[in-house]
């Protein structure tokens, strides 16, 4: 997995590829948490086009920083949701608890 | 049921980075069998949260303890009718599993963890677990939907 971040006007932006597994959610969960926590960011998007696989540990992650995201008073938005990582979150039944937009255009829109 | 042929088996290690090898390995098997690629998925969560929960709980996150993984075409019953499933086993010498934290969670709740359990229910067929020989073992089986494997395959 790799992660890399753009930063925009109040919106950082984190770019995700590979699989989020056991051996990498931890990375993925300290770049959310420093974000939100350390950072502050107003508004928090996570672009998952890239991903091809997501466990449960990978759910939680987005799970913790979601929460974190409501501590904080910030906004996580997920975009570029594949069939893989979609139906992980529907067998979850947290798909409806995260905020997902279509498009990169649409998840920094003002 | 029968026993079933061996496909595949692969003996690995208690360590989080081999886990896409047997993601990658699973992957290929089940496409080669005729899962479609929803059911393709399903094998592979299942079995990456299986190798996962191993790891976590039964080894307590003790790299380099053994795992094993055996793979198997066998014909399974399903509403009394013999169907072709694919069967995987797993085994670790890890401590025993607590048959009554085995429940997975509810999920009305927002919280991370205990996911696992519930993924591998939801993606199989069928899931038992049971401790023999100083081992904890775990089966799963998936059904083959839709067409038959090709012969050979």
């Amino acid at each position: 997995m790799q992660i890399s971040a753009r930063y925009l006007d109040r919106t950082t932006i984190l770019d995700v590829s590979g699989d989020i597994d056991l051996a990498s959610s931890p990375e993925l969960r300290k770049a959310l948490l420093r974000e939100l926590r350390e950072m502050r960011i107003p508004r928090l998007v996570l672009n998952l086009k890239a991903v091809e696989y997501v466990d449960s540990s990978g759910v939680a992650s987005l799970v913790e920083a979601l929460k974190a995201s409501r501590d904080t008073g910030s906004r996580l938005i997920l975009f570029g949701l594949n069939s893989a990582v979609r139906e992980v979150l529907q067998l979850s039944k947290l798909l409806k608890i995260f905020e997902i937009a279509e498009t990169e255009e649409q998840a920094v829109a003002p | 049921m029968s026993r079933g042929s061996l496909l595949l088996k692969v003996e690995l290690r208690s360590n989080p980075e081999a886990l896409c090898i047997v993601r990658n390995a699973l992957g290929q098997l089940a496409e080669t069998l005729g899962f479609s690629d929803t059911d393709r998925r399903s094998v592979v969560l299942a079995v990456d949260e299986a190798l996962t929960n191993i790891i976590r709980h039964a080894y307590q996150g003790k790299p380099e303890q053994p795992i094993e993984v055996s793979c198997r075409r066998i014909q399974a019953a399903q509403d009394g009718v013999l169907k072709p499933a694919l069967e995987i086993v797993l085994e670790d010498r890890g401590a025993a599993v607590d048959a009554k934290k085995l429940c997975g969670r509810a999920l009305d709740d927002v919280r991370s963890g205990g996911l696992g359990l519930h993924f591998m229910r939801e993606s199989m067929d069928a899931v038992e677990f049971r401790r023999r020989w100083h081992r904890n073992q775990l089966r799963m089986v998936k059904l083959l939907r839709g067409s038959e494997p090709a012969e050979g395959s």
